[in-house]
């Protein structure tokens, strides 16, 4: 089927917004007309320019490539311009809301800092160790290390999976899955030199030990990455230098 | 959780799993021919590997539930990392003064 706007569907739908700031704020209720392959991104748009010029939300590739657009929809966390109407509507309804367990800036904007401040505290950033003098060190596409990398490798921190999260709910210190997804792809790069710096990182309290291995963060993952496997694999690696005595 | 506590909630659930299943296969066999609490005293009266056995069941469970119980308690209030290691300590001595009662009682040395 190509087009989404069955005969059945309601030829008008009634979305609900979140609207507010960091104070506090509540649901505003709006009309929005269906239309054919419509997203929840498109619904968004219609809203800001016809009904609430002032309604704030965040977007930039539209194809579930930049990873910003995340909110709750219908109180799972999705990719709103990947994520199709005619998948989600309930009742001839939806319910739209910024990313949970994130500041909200204003609407639908979450506040990011947090989250990306964990990447660093997770030491998610590369540990070069070669110069541009040296060769190029041989990666084995079929290397069991880089297989575990690039199975972790394709986020693109939309922070889905960090929404998705109960213990992040619970524990405001806990790094998140996408951080410690970040930090397991590092772990198992060929090229990185901070294996050990990254294991202390990821240690510390709030760090990967905190996972209850709930895997909401596999469930929700737009791109169908498992953070709770790479999780478990930092879990095994720190407890390996730990009785190594290496950290 | 930090490190050290994964590691000993670890290590006492890898002490807890088979003492587990050793205790449940003991009580089933147990029963099985009707044997009264008396009968089972008589039997583990004065034996010191079921002091070992029980004795060393408490100290894992004390172990493993008070990590775990400490996990709980600092998803579900606000309490400090200090609190929370005090509440982890008092819960764990506390079952392990029990349990070790409790096994003192089966075992009678």
């Amino acid at each position: 089927m190509t087009d989404d706007h069955s005969e059945t569907a309601p030829e008008i739908m009634k979305v609900s917004v979140w609207r507010g700031g960091p104070g506090g704020g509540g649901f505003s209720d709006y009309d929005v007309p269906r239309q054919p392959s419509q997203t929840i991104l498109d619904v968004v748009t219609w809203i800001q320019r016809n009904a609430e010029p002032k309604l704030t939300y965040r977007f930039a590739c539209r194809v579930g490539m930049c990873g910003s657009c995340a909110m709750m929809v219908n109180g799972r966390p999705r990719w709103t311009c990947r994520t199709h109407v005619r998948k989600v509507l309930d009742q001839g309804r939806i319910e739209i809301a910024p990313l949970r367990n994130l500041p909200v800036i204003k609407d639908l904007a979450a506040d990011m800092t947090e989250f990306f401040r964990k990447w660093t505290r997770a030491e998610g950033h590369f540990h070069p160790t070669k110069t541009r003098d040296d060769g190029i060190v041989p990666v084995k596409p079929d290397d069991p290390r880089r297989l575990a990398a690039s199975a972790g490798i394709e986020c693109i921190n939309c922070a889905v999976c960090y929404a998705a999260c109960d213990v992040v709910e619970g524990n405001k210190d806990y790094l998140g899955p996408a951080a410690l997804n970040r930090a397991w792809t590092l772990i198992n790069d060929e090229r990185d030199g901070g294996r050990l710096a990254r294991l202390k990182a990821v240690s510390q309290s709030g760090g990967c030990h905190s996972c209850h291995s709930q895997a909401g963060c596999a469930e929700h993952c737009p791109n169908e990455l498992n953070p709770t496997l790479s999780i478990a694999g930092l879990k095994q690696a720190t407890f390996k230098a730990a009785l190594k005595g290496e950290i | 959780m930090n490190l050290r506590l994964y590691i000993w909630q670890r290590i006492s659930a890898m002490v807890m799993a088979p003492l587990v299943l050793a205790h449940l296969a003991g009580m089933i066999y147990a029963i099985q021919g009707g044997l009264s609490a008396a009968e089972i005293l008589s039997r583990t009266q004065g034996n010191p590997w079921w002091g070992a056995f029980y004795g060393l069941f408490v100290l894992a469970v004390s172990i493993h539930a008070a990590i775990g119980l400490r996990v709980i308690a600092g998803e579900h209030s606000n309490l400090s990392r200090g609190a929370l290691d005090v509440l982890m300590w008092a819960f764990g001595l506390a079952s392990l003064g029990l349990g070790l009662r409790a096994v003192v009682a089966v075992v009678g040395i």
